[in-house]
């Protein structure tokens, strides 16, 4: 009790023992603050309870983004500023002429979706260069996973339940002011 | 487990496509022009019922100038296009019953390269679906004999589809004498032969070994399979490469294109995965296969969205290069397609792709089955057309037309595939119990 104001550090090494640990202590009505992992546990997102990813919908949004930005340049060079000759097909019109436009409509798209949704994950998930890292303890970039609890009414109780479920470590830390 | 049982309403279903199919065909060929005179009316018939502009078709079908009598003693030039164009009608009947033909049998090999696919990579996710697989390979001996006697039929002359078999017209081809050391009737079946030899083979010992399996005490069958599908792998990528130079691009034997087998191998796959996802949700709403979950709907929903990208990607190096360098050997191929064809054509692209592509983007959509079906419909008519395109602008020229021959000759091979397919699956358990990865397979998740 009174240690209310203590972070919860609950070490596990086993993704599978981690995902059952998770699942058990949302049961319980635990409030999981961040699991640190070294890989991408499969199937964590959802035992987690987090809401759905919408860099989905972010990407087909730059993808036709990117298919205007080609569409717009290729008319501008190819057919308004500089009319190009193509394939021995002068016929200056872009629909005529759209086979060989489309490489680069393709290729733009592509780039588009890809380089924006990377930039988007980066800026959503507050992830810059020279950022110092948040993981609390290193060993989570090796074998360890960490599961961090913020909010809970009885310590005893709560490690009680995390050896339970087959912690191989608890820490407590003090809450940064 | 419950075998599935074969239904009498599936088997009445089959039956009635199959005689309506046959009853058309049969109307196909009886109405088909017998002799120049017949030709003649059937396409001034046609054309005098349209507006004016009719005329000019008519003489340029004529190229005789400025009149449109059909009379007899006009030039020998003359009779050679009427020649030309009564075997163009006649075609029309033999040519689309090549299509379906030969769509529903590239249905059941595509299926086969995908089940090889999955023996060869030992998947973890798809044996629960095997059986399925198996059933729809059950087609193949059948699809391909029918295919064979077709072109049995066109070495004996019954019908013109191939014409570097006639050899008046390879007389006067300097082209398709070049190519005679490999274009001759005696190797083309030899040929054929072997290929569909080597496929059912391969069929037959994996279904084999496949049900052995299911009572075997180790997983010796397992690795025969996994060795003969394999070794399948390799012949089967020479040899439908071949079949397409074969049976499909000799139809125009002046045209030529590299990458000929692997577009058709690419339509080939599609439909093939469409069809076990359609005849999996069809067992599943049947209450079999309940354990195929939506993640396994899911992976085929990859699987036909992916290759509907590849097939797109193919098709389009083809077109692009073609149309770029605009030789004209090559470039005809396409004229002949956008100017004829040109609502097959494009309507293929946007069922082919962009549908496909547009309804089965979003990732929760691949794990509805409604909307699997919806587009598994759009794909199969879509390759419909895709083979239709390759085969009918050769065959009959600007004569085209999907109307009782065509559709009549869809559904008699849908009705003998749906009926050869689900009696197939009827016979064996629908679970390979016996597969070292069954029980990977049926906890899988996504």
């Amino acid at each position: 009790m009174e240690n209310k104001n203590k972070i919860v550090h609950a070490i596990y090494d086993d993704d599978d023992v981690l995902l059952k640990a998770v699942k058990e202590l949302r049961l319980k009505k635990y409030v999981i603050e961040e699991v640190f992992t070294p890989f991408p546990v499969h199937g964590l997102d959802k035992v987690m309870g987090l809401s759905e990813t919408r860099i989905a919908i972010t990407s087909f949004i730059y993808g036709c983004i990117g298919l205007t930005v080609a569409i717009l340049m290729m008319n501008y060079m190819m057919i308004e500023d500089w009319p190009q000759n193509i394939g021995g097909k002068p016929s200056f019109s872009y629909v005529e002429n759209m086979p060989a436009f489309v490489p680069i409509m393709f290729e733009l798209t592509v780039y588009f979706a890809a380089h924006l949704m990377v930039i988007t994950f980066y800026l959503r998930s507050r992830l810059w260069p020279f950022k110092k890292a948040e993981n609390p303890i290193p060993s989570t970039t090796d074998d360890k996973f960490l599961v961090q609890i913020d909010n809970y009414k009885s310590e005893s109780e709560l490690k009680k339940l995390l050896k339970k479920t087959g912690a191989i470590e608890i820490i407590l830390k003090d809450k940064k002011e | 487990m419950d075998n599935y049982k074969f239904s009498n309403r599936v088997r009445n279903f089959s039956v009635i496509l199959m005689v309506l199919g046959i009853i058309g065909l049969a109307y196909g060929f009886l109405s088909a022009p017998s002799s120049l005179e017949e030709a003649h009316a059937m396409i001034a018939d046609g054309h005098h019922k349209e507006s004016e502009h009719s005329e000019d078709i008519l003489n340029q079908e004529n190229n005789s100038g400025n009149s449109y009598s059909y009379q007899k003693e006009s030039s020998s030039d003359h009779n050679d296009h009427g020649e030309h164009l009564l075997h163009k009608l006649q075609n029309k009947p033999w040519a689309a019953l090549y299509v379906a033909a030969l769509f529903f049998m590239m249905i059941s090999l595509g299926t086969l390269a995908f089940y090889a696919i999955q023996r060869a990579s030992q998947a973890g996710w798809s044996p629960v679906l095997y059986r399925v697989m198996e059933g729809i390979t059950a087609y193949l001996l059948p699809g391909c004999l029918i295919v064979f006697l077709i072109l049995l039929l066109s070495g004996f002359h019954m019908n013109h589809l191939f014409i570097w078999m006639d050899s008046k017209v390879v007389a006067h081809d300097e082209i398709i004498k070049a190519k005679i050391g490999y274009l001759n009737t005696p190797f083309f079946l030899l040929r054929a032969g072997f290929y569909i030899l080597g496929w059912c083979a391969y069929r037959y010992f994996s279904r084999k070994f496949s049900l052995a399996q299911d009572k075997a005490k180790d997983i010796i069958y397992h690795k025969k399979n996994f060795r003969i599908s394999a070794a399948f792998l390799v012949f089967f990528i020479v040899t439908e490469s071949m079949m397409s130079w074969d049976w499909i691009m000799s139809i125009d034997p002046h045209w030529f294109s590299t990458l000929f087998g692997w577009y058709v191998f690419a339509s080939m796959f599609v439909s093939g995965i469409t069809v076990i996802a359609l005849t999996a949700i069809y067992l599943k709403s049947k209450g079999y296969l309940d354990l195929v979950n939506d993640s396994h709907i899911h992976d085929l929903g990859k699987f036909m969205f992916g290759i509907s990208i590849f097939w797109t990607y193919l098709w389009f190096s083809q077109f692009m290069l073609i149309w770029y360098s605009n030789i004209p050997e090559e470039v005809t191929y396409f004229i002949t397609r956008i100017e004829d064809y040109n609502l097959p054509f494009f309507s293929m692209l946007a069922l082919n792709f962009i549908l496909p592509l547009l309804i089965l983007m979003n990732s929760d959509y691949k794990r509805v089955n409604y909307f699997i079906v919806m587009t598994g419909i759009i794909i199969i008519i879509g390759h419909y057309i895709d083979v239709f395109n390759m085969i009918m602008p050769s065959a009959v020229g600007d004569k085209w037309f999907i109307g009782i021959s065509e559709i009549s000759a869809f559904m008699f091979f849908a009705g003998l595939f749906i009926y050869v397919v689900f009696k197939e699956i009827s016979k064996a358990p629908l679970y390979p119990t016996g597969d070292p990865f069954i029980e990977e397979s049926k906890r899988y998740h996504y």
